[in-house]
């Protein structure tokens, strides 16, 4: 049996198809998710989604933030931001890693500190998921 | 209001032609100026039209995600273990004195009865909660909503956005939705209820009324939820295992879904008001060509009148002869 698998931006469905496995950035962990997995909402780790279709990886989506849903049969993921890890651009993302660290720099209080920590976190962890 | 003038020319002529007729220049220089007229709306109508379009694509493009978060927090709320601390944006704070109104107009008029009937709704609304004794607080967005309802209600008037630019995007409902749930959690309001033209089709756009707060369970994702159910015994209502805990995916789920809901709103509006815009725009323009028409034939039979008199004056001054 397949697991229907979807991955939802507010702006768009990136991904809607049926796949073997699929393994999720959790907040807590990675967890792979197969057909019949005991239903659980888990927060999400700035990380890659990979799609598995027999037995190999055949997508990788970056995600920010946000929700997957698991029931016994669907995989859902609400995304706060989402890409097709082929389609990001490592120049552009080294310039907004660039950026993310001088907002960190000159940041003086604490929810503009935290906000650019965190863009710090999730342009780090692009890069690394473009050189994987 | 084009139309309207359109129409106020169109009579003039014919009160006229009682007391003194108009001369040829009166009607070269109405044509001209119905023409001119035509010339915008008809211009306008093609913005509209083009603008509508994309306007069509986002809301299409975010329909997805809206439903499945609605989904989740339906699936949510009702699989909650008891004990599990409320969260009160999904629940309701038990109190429902005083409501908070969000109208959602658009910037600019000319878009027939668009954001009138949202207003209209909005007075509606308001004075039904007020005969009921409750409070109402009023949170508007868009420009013309906002100078309406400021006329009657500029005390309940507690925030306001009058510009929210041309690209609706995500960004500016998340720091609306902020706003919102802040203002909830300082105890300003007990209940939220967002008023917006719904996009139905370009001709049809419908006012409606949504609950934000508390969180209000929808029948299409119910009946949804139960053809999914029909066809998976295993999708059935289970307890969900949550990661980190269930209060962490509950406080940032449950205004995460408030943003949701107005990015929806705002985007079925924006395409709602290009919508009203391009069908008030083409009505401008075919009452503008059906003027020309008038005043074109009102305009040759002058002129006929003019030459019969002129050759009649020369045949009797012949014949005097």
């Amino acid at each position: 049996m397949m697991l229907q698998f979807e991955l939802v931006a507010p702006e768009r469905l990136l991904f809607s198809e049926e796949v073997e496995m699929v393994v999720v950035p959790g907040c807590e962990g990675d967890f792979g998710v197969l057909f019949n997995h005991a239903p659980m909402i888990s927060a999400l780790r700035p990380g890659v989604l990979s799609v598995y279709r027999n037995g190999r990886v055949v997508e990788r989506l970056f995600v920010t933030s946000g929700f997957a849903e698991v029931t016994g049969t669907t995989l859902t993921v609400l995304a706060d931001e989402a890409f097709v890890v082929d389609s990001l651009n490592r120049v552009e993302i080294e310039k907004q890693l660039a950026r993310a660290k001088e907002a960190l720099r000159v940041a003086d209080t604490q929810p503009s500190r935290a906000e650019a920590e965190r863009q710090v976190i999730v342009t780090e962890t692009m890069l690394t998921a473009i050189r994987t | 209001m084009l139309s309207l003038t359109a129409l106020r020319g169109s009579s003039s002529p014919n009160h006229h032609s009682e007391s003194h007729m108009p001369s040829l220049k009166d009607f070269r220089q109405r044509i001209a100026s119905v023409k001119s007229t035509k010339k915008i709306t008809s211009a306008m109508k093609v913005v509209s039209a083009s603008k509508l379009r994309r306007a069509q694509e986002s809301v299409a493009a975010a329909r997805p995600y809206a439903e499945r978060m609605e989904r989740v927090v339906s699936n949510l709320t009702t699989g909650l273990s008891p004990y599990t601390r409320e969260n009160i944006l999904l629940t309701g704070n038990r109190r429902a004195d005083h409501h908070l109104i969000v109208p959602v107009t658009a910037n600019r008029g000319l878009c027939g009865a668009f954001n009138s009937a949202v207003v209209r709704e909005t007075r509606g609304l308001i004075a039904d909660l007020m005969v009921s004794g409750k409070q109402v607080s009023l949170f508007c967005i868009g420009y013309k909503g906002h100078v309406l309802l400021k006329k009657d209600y500029s005390e309940k008037i507690v925030y306001f956005v009058e510009n929210i630019g041309t690209k609706i995007t995500f960004s500016v409902a998340d720091a609306i939705g902020r706003r919102i749930v802040s203002l909830f959690e300082a105890g300003t309001f007990d209940v939220c209820t967002v008023v917006f033209n719904r996009f139905q089709s370009a001709i049809s756009q419908v006012v409606t009324r949504k609950q934000l707060i508390p969180f209000q369970m929808v029948e299409e994702s119910l009946a949804h939820k139960t053809h999914e159910l029909s066809g998976t015994a295993s999708r059935a209502r289970a307890l969900y295992e949550y990661e980190p805990s269930e209060e962490v995916i509950l406080e940032t789920l449950a205004p995460r879904n408030v943003t949701v809901q107005i990015f929806r709103a705002l985007l079925e509006s924006v395409a709602s008001e290009h919508g009203a815009r391009m069908t008030a725009m083409d009505n401008a323009t075919r009452s503008a060509n059906d003027m020309m028409n008038n005043l074109t034939l009102a305009y040759n039979r002058t002129r006929q009148a003019c030459i019969t008199k002129e050759l009649i004056e020369i045949i009797s001054g012949a014949e005097a002869l």
